[in-house]
Parts: C-alpha cells; sequence; structure tokens
C-alpha cells in the first residue's frame, strides 16, 4: 500500500519509494538519506502537531508535514 | 612550508572537540571575509612536522545551498581568494551515524585529495550494539581510518600518526569512487571537456565541480559557471543533463541512490548491527523533552532561566561597569582642568567606553547559554517544539531564541541568529528583533510612567494602571514585530519556503572547554568590531552637544557665580545654589548647541506628536542609545545629566515643565503616552544598527531597519497622541 510519510501514525514503519517533483527541499531530503529504499519510523510529533521527528538510516530527523508530504511512503 | 590539512564533516559529529584537542591553545578564530561564516585554524604538532590544520563548518554534502557551504566546497577547491590551497584532509566520521556520514566521505573522494578518515564517537556506537571492522573498513574505503573518541582524547595518538604522512604530502590519493551510471559518467566528461574548452572560464574545472554543475540544478556551481560562460551555455547543459539521465530519472535522485547503494554495501561488509534497533538514551530523553506537556514546560522553564539571567544577572554587573566606568572618568576629570578636554574625555571617551562594555555581561552570558544548548544537542528541539508558532508568520522554529534574546538586548539576538540556516529568515529575523522590548526602553517608561500615568486600581482593583500601561508599551513591540515579519517574508524575502529538516543530534554532555571558547571569541569579537563603530557614534553626538561653546554664556554665567558668592554668606546655601547654577548652565550649553539647534529645526515634525523642541532634542541626543534621553531631559530641564529614572526630582521637574507660554505643560497624558509608543517602535540604538550591519555585512539592512521603526515609530506616536488628546485624556 502506498501513502506519504505525513500520513504515518505515530511509531508507524515503512520504506521510502518514492520522493514526488524535484527541488530545493527534495535535494536536502535527499542529502539527510531520504532516498528510496530508505526504512522511516515515524518517532513522534510536536505538541503542536506539526513538525514530525523520523528515524531514517541510523539518526533522528526532524521535517514539517508539509515536506514529509513530498515523500512517498511503501508501508 | 608546512601542509594545510582540512578538517571536514557532517554537523554535529564532535568536529570542533577534534579540532581543539588537537590543536590545543595555537588557535584563530575570525569570519570569512564578508560573511558571517566562522573561520578557525591552528596548529597542529606531528611526529617530526607541523601542519596547519582549517576547521571547516560542518555541512552534510558538497552540493552547496546556504554560505556554509559554499565556503566549504571553495576552500576544498582552492577558489576562495585569500585561503591556501588544502593539501590533505581529515574527515570526521561518527561511528554511530555511519551510513550518513559515509555519503559525504563518497563525495569526498572525488575531491582526489590525500584522506584520513578519523572515526569518532566510537563509544556510543559500541553502547548501540554497533561493531565496526575498521580495517576491512579502511580497505573498502582506499584510506587510512582510525578510530577515536575526541571528548575523552582517546586513540588522538594513532590519528597523530595517521597524519603525519598526510603532512609531509606522502599519503596516496585513495583510487575508490562510488560507481555511477555508465551514461552520467561519459556525460560529465564531456561537460567537464566542454567548459575546459572555455577560454573565458580562465581556470581548469575541477571533476567535482562538474558534477555539481551538472547535478545541482541551478545550484552554486551552476551559477558561478554560467556567470563567467554567459546563459548561452544553458541549452548545452540542458543537452548533457539529458544525456546523464537513466530512465528519465533526476539526477539529484540518481546521485542519492547511486551514493546510497555505494555505501550500504560498505555498511553490509564492515557493520554489523543488532537485529532489533535498541531504544538509544537519546530516544528516551527525547521522550520526556519533547513530550507534549513535560516537553513543553521544561522548554519554557530553560527560556525563563536564560531570560531571566540576560534580563537580571547580568545587571548588577552591568551598574558595577556603568559605575566603575564613571567613577573612573570622575577621577580622570578630577585631574584634567575644566573644558573641552575634560568633557571629551569624561563625557566622551568614558561614556563611548561605557556604552560598548555594559553590553558585555549579557552577550557572554547568552553566548555561553546558546553555546551549551547547542553542544549539548537541545538548540534542534527548541526549534522541533516553536516552529510551528514561528511559521505562521513565515518563520521557522529557528528563530525563536534570537527574539527572545533580543528582550533583554536586541544585540545578542542579532547575534544569535547565525544558528539559522536561511539567509531569508536569517535576515527577517534580524530586522524584527529590535522590535522586542529590550532592557534599555526600561528607564524611559518607568521615568514617564512615573511622573505621568495616574496610579490608580483599574480592572476592578485587580491591577494598577501604571503596571498595564507598562504591559502595553512592553507588548506593542510583539504586536507590531508579527506582521512586520510576516510581510518582509512576502515582500523583501520573498522566495521558496526554505526547508524545515534538520538533524536531532544525540544529546551529549557539553565539552567546557567547546563553550568557553566559543563564548570567549564571540564576546572578543562584538568589543573589537561593533565596539569601534559604536564608541565613534557616542563621540559624534558628544560633539553634537556640547559644539559651539558660546563666550557669552560662560561670561554670564561667572558673573552670576560672582554675585551668588557676593551675596549668600551660609555655606551650605552657597554651595546649593552654586550646584543650581552649574546645572543651569550646562542647560543653557546644551539649549544653544548644534544639538539644539537641530532640536529647534525639527520641531514641526514633532509637533503632532506633541512634543515641543526639548523632547525632540533629547529624542536625537538619544540616538546612539535610548536611556540617554533620561539625562539628556534631566539637563534640557537644569536637573544636571546624572538624573535617572528613579529621580524624584526629574520626575516633579517633568511635571512642572511649562512651555514658553508659562502655562501649557511641556508633557500631559498624551505626549507622555506617545514618547512611550515612540520608543517602543524607533531604532534609537545605534550599537544595534552596528551589529545589524557586521551580522549582514551591509549598510542597507540597518539603514532599512532605522527607517521602517523610525516611520512606525512616528506613525505611531501620532496616533497615541492625537486619538487620546481627542478622548480628551489632554485635561
Amino acid at each position: 500500500m502506498t501513502c506519504t510519510l505525513d500520513q504515518l501514525k505515530r511509531h508507524d514503519r515503512g520504506v521510502v519509494s518514492n520522493l514526488r517533483g524535484i527541488g530545493n527541499i527534495q535535494q536536502r531530503l535527499l542529502e539527510m538519506g531520504v532516498s528510496d529504499g530508505a526504512e522511516v519510523e515515524v518517532l513522534r510529533f510536536a505538541p503542536l502537531g506539526d513538525p514530525m521527528e523520523i528515524a531514517v538510516r541510523g539518526f533522528h530527523l526532524t521535517l514539517r508535514k508539509s515536506e514529509a508530504a513530498l515523500v512517498e511512503i511503501e508501508a | 612550508m608546512s601542509a594545510t590539512l582540512a578538517v571536514v564533516g557532517n554537523p554535529n559529529v564532535g568536529k570542533t572537540a577534534l579540532f581543539n584537542a588537537l590543536t590545543g591553545l595555537s588557535q584563530n578564530t575570525g569570519n570569512y571575509a564578508g560573511v558571517t561564516v566562522e573561520r578557525k585554524t591552528g596548529r597542529v604538532a606531528l611526529d617530526g612536522a607541523t601542519a596547519e590544520l582549517i576547521d571547516l563548518p560542518g555541512t552534510y554534502s558538497l552540493a552547496a545551498s546556504s554560505p556554509d557551504e559554499m565556503i566549504v566546497v571553495d576552500v576544498l577547491l582552492g577558489q576562495r581568494a585569500g585561503e591556501k590551497s588544502i593539501d590533505g584532509l581529515v574527515a570526521v566520521v561518527d561511528a554511530s551515524n555511519l551510513e550518513r556520514n559515509l555519503y559525504f566521505v563518497s563525495q569526498l573522494l572525488e575531491l582526489e585529495k590525500p584522506l584520513v578518515v578519523a572515526l569518532n564517537m566510537m563509544d556510543i556506537a559500541a553502547r548501540r550494539g554497533l561493531k565496526i571492522d575498521v580495517a576491512a573498513l579502511s580497505e573498502k574505503l582506499g584510506v587510512p581510518v582510525v578510530p577515536i573518541c575526541a571528548h575523552r582524547r582517546i586513540g588522538l595518538d594513532k590519528l597523530r600518526e595517521a597524519m603525519t604522512p598526510l603532512a609531509q604530502v606522502a599519503l596516496p590519493v585513495s583510487g575508490v569512487r562510488c560507481p555511477f551510471p555508465e551514461a552520467q559518467l561519459s556525460a560529465l566528461q564531456a561537460l567537464a571537456a566542454d567548459l575546459n574548452s572555455r577560454p573565458v572560464l580562465r581556470r581548469t574545472i575541477h571533476p567535482l565541480e562538474a558534477f555539481r554543475v551538472m547535478v545541482d540544478e541551478n545550484g552554486y556551481a551552476e551559477q558561478r559557471v554560467l556567470r563567467k560562460v554567459g546563459p548561452e551555455f544553458r541549452p548545452a547543459l540542458t543537452e548533457y543533463r539529458r544525456r546523464a539521465q537513466v530512465n528519465g530519472a533526476n539526477l539529484a535522485a540518481q546521485e542519492a541512490r547511486a551514493r546510497y547503494g555505494w555505501v550500504r554495501e560498505i555498511m553490509d561488509t564492515c557493520v554489523t548491527r543488532p537485529k532489533v534497533r535498541p531504544k538509544s538514551r537519546s530516544e528516551r530523553i527525547d521522550n520526556i523533552l519533547t513530550h507534549r506537556v513535560f516537553g513543553t514546560v521544561i522548554f519554557l522553564t530553560v527560556m525563563l532561566l536564560v531570560f531571566q539571567s540576560i534580563y537580571s544577572w547580568a545587571a548588577p554587573v552591568m551598574d558595577l561597569i556603568d559605575s566603575g566606568i564613571s567613577a573612573l572618568g570622575g577621577a580622570v576629570s578630577a585631574w584634567l582642568p575644566p573644558g573641552v578636554l575634560q568633557s571629551l574625555v569624561v563625557d566622551g571617551i568614558f561614556a563611548g567606553v561605557g556604552s560598548v562594555l555594559v553590553f558585555l555581561p549579557q552577550i557572554i552570558l547568552l553566548s555561553l547559554f546558546i553555546a551549551i544548548l547547542e553542544d549539548c544537542g537541545y538548540m534542534a528541539r527548541a526549534a522541533f517544539l516553536m516552529d510551528k508558532l514561528f511559521s505562521w508568520c513565515g518563520l521557522s522554529g529557528q528563530s525563536f531564541i534570537p527574539m527572545l534574546s533580543s528582550f533583554a538586548c536586541a544585540i545578542p539576538g542579532i547575534l544569535a541568529t547565525r544558528t539559522i540556516k536561511d539567509r531569508r529568515d536569517r535576515f527577517t529575523t534580524i530586522l524584527v528583533a529590535p522590535l522586542m522590548s529590550c532592557s534599555a526602553r526600561l528607564p524611559v517608561y518607568l521615568i514617564l510612567i512615573g511622573a505621568f500615568i495616574p496610579s490608580q486600581r483599574v480592572l476592578g482593583g485587580l491591577v494598577g494602571l501604571e503596571g498595564l500601561t507598562l504591559l502595553a508599551v512592553y507588548s506593542l513591540g510583539v504586536l507590531v514585530a508579527i506582521p512586520t515579519a510576516w510581510t518582509l517574508k512576502r515582500t523583501l524575502f520573498r522566495g521558496v519556503k526554505p526547508p524545515f529538516i534538520l538533524e536531532m543530534p544525540s544529546y551529549k554532555v557539553p565539552l567546557a572547554g567547546v563553550v568557553l571558547k566559543k563564548a570567549f571569541f564571540e564576546s572578543r569579537e562584538f568589543v573589537v568590531r561593533a565596539g569601534t563603530l559604536i564608541f565613534a557614534v557616542t563621540i559624534i553626538v558628544w560633539a553634537l552637544a556640547y559644539f559651539p561653546r558660546s563666550t557669552a554664556i560662560a561670561e554670564t554665567y561667572a558673573a552670576k557665580r560672582a554675585q551668588v558668592v557676593r551675596n549668600t554668606a551660609e555655606a551650605q546655601a552657597q554651595e546649593a545654589a552654586l550646584a543650581a547654577l552649574a546645572d543651569e548652565e550646562e542647560g543653557e550649553y546644551l539649549r544653544s548647541s548644534l544639538l539644539g539647534k537641530i532640536g529647534h529645526f525639527i520641531e514641526p515634525v514633532f509637533r503632532p506628536l506633541g512634543w515641543d523642541w526639548r523632547i525632540a532634542t533629547a529624542t536625537i541626543a538619544s540616538f546612539p542609545a535610548r536611556e540617554i534621553i533620561v539625562a539628556t531631559l534631566g539637563t534640557l530641564f537644569n536637573m544636571g545629566a546624572d538624573e535617572d529614572e528613579h529621580s524624584d526630582s526629574l520626575r516633579t521637574t517633568l511635571q512642572l515643565a511649562r512651555r514658553e507660554d508659562g502655562v501649557t505643560p511641556v508633557i500631559n497624558i498624551p505626549v507622555a503616552l506617545s514618547i512611550m509608543v515612540f520608543f517602543a517602535l524607533c531604532c534609537q540604538c545605534s550599537a544595534t544598527l552596528v551589529t545589524i550591519r557586521r551580522e549582514t555585512g551591509q549598510w542597507r539592512w540597518p539603514l532599512l531597519t532605522f527607517g521602517y521603526m523610525t516611520t512606525l515609530a512616528y506613525l505611531g506616536a501620532l496616533c497615541t497622541y492625537q486619538f487620546t488628546t481627542a478622548l480628551g485624556w489632554g485635561g
């Protein structure tokens, strides 16, 4: 089943299958290891619901939901 | 001739700790010319050789987008004017976060320079159950790999040993490269050959630079090359890009796939990981520190502590500096004959030095706090917690600390914006930071509220009107800052929303050495760079207030003094009368000075605000710093300059002061309110403006700040005066 990273709930896991579009944000995500094949786990959301924190390639990354919406996940 | 080596690595890998451990005290810290990117160099003693070490800013990739990254790429490629070319690299790699760190190493290998990998944080990796086969890793990368623990200074001797051939330029360059698709490699070669055949470029392009030109669309490398070879190269570049693509895949994605694929293969051979990812210590700490309730409470407590420290803890030291400098000035003035020299030394030089040094306690405290919060990893959490609030006006959570600090003083606040990566966000934050109600506004508020706001209870006796007024003028800055930031982000700093993609580094105990060094260098830089200009502005305003010295006034007062001495026999009364005369004389001088003339001249501008020329003069005199208005009003009303906000006599004088008609009060409630609103919104602080100049590198930003804040202040004061007068508050 395919969805985007921002739709995952806390503690959900998945594998990155694609990044939508290309630009500044995608470039940065790729450098930080959010590229196809990477396993991700949602660790938590900030108290106001946004941004979110994920575990990817052995470290923790925080990103906004609007950015996570560009990341397609194979759950 | 010793070799120059660069220390490179991702952020948060302990690069600074290693650099400090290797170079000890032989360090030089400054900025790269024209940008506020820290430049750190030092010397390292190796077996039989010494080398110069450059600590480059931490970066995740050589695809440059921020000023930090551009510096790193330029220095590594030997294209930054005034920087020596790099003979070799020490790559600091976080063993507990090997996968993303090796991504960067794969780019470093393409620099074709001798390289040593310092595998840091081996202790954390071991605690997480990671087993790393160092020998196999070294073989896979084709470079020496030395396991170390920079925090505990373990493995440094081995690292020095491995660095010796680097310093002697005797280490061969690794032939290992991350494999890219054939199509991409041949397109890259063709692109590089094409560029190198163009004489306008006037240099050979490094293969790595050609790589970045090809992959990073509209990136730093592309823009720099197109500036030289002209935009007509664009179609050719598009064609090379098309040829490099495999199945139409995007080149950035293609790069990431190739590199992470290569890294994954190395990881599989060299690293054994536990089957189930164990919960790290940082994760358990974060369960509390970023918890919906506890996290927020702890965050507010920490921020309260930071704020309290710069607001109140610094105050006694600031008072001490203030009174110390005045005492010293007093002592020196006793040595000098009265006259221009005495005034220059006491009111000019000592006041100027004092106005610089008085900020030091706040700057030291705040830079200590920021260094600690950054070094332990909490800064990223603070940004995580606050991001949503700030995204409403187009900023990010990284703006929170600078804004908060600005409530104590805008200068440390503006310095704190250095942690903001995005230039547009950083400049917006710098431009609105001076709107926060800093501690220098407090004396102005206190004296005016004390003198003119009736003490009565409002809201059913819950709060006093005075407290309510103070709260109102304090909040005014924030209320204006929100729409201002919103507007700036949609006009001057319009552009693509910068990504908020931050690493949440593992928590660690901050190193005293790293923290202290940072605070020390920041404070020293403030004194040296901003200090000289602040000093100069103070002297200029002193001169405006001092000259011309009319001899007529001197003669009149000499006669008056003689008269007092003749007519008053009693010693105490005589002394009091002479002191009053001296204050009156000072007032007369100031009123006839250039500054007083300017005040008269621009009075019509301020008349709609309800101000007379004396308030206008005091406002101009307070350009170096807002709080000066209190002392200037004191002099203008013949009270002497040593009046402060607690002075009852100044309060009474202000209440009793009348205009030339002898009936209309100079200040009534609407005028008092309009002065307070003006000072809440204006940027009467040369130190802030000078700091903005230094941090932005251009004069137009402080000019813009001064311009928009003065406009807001004028309009705000105008509305306040006209509105409250219409309400009949003027009596």
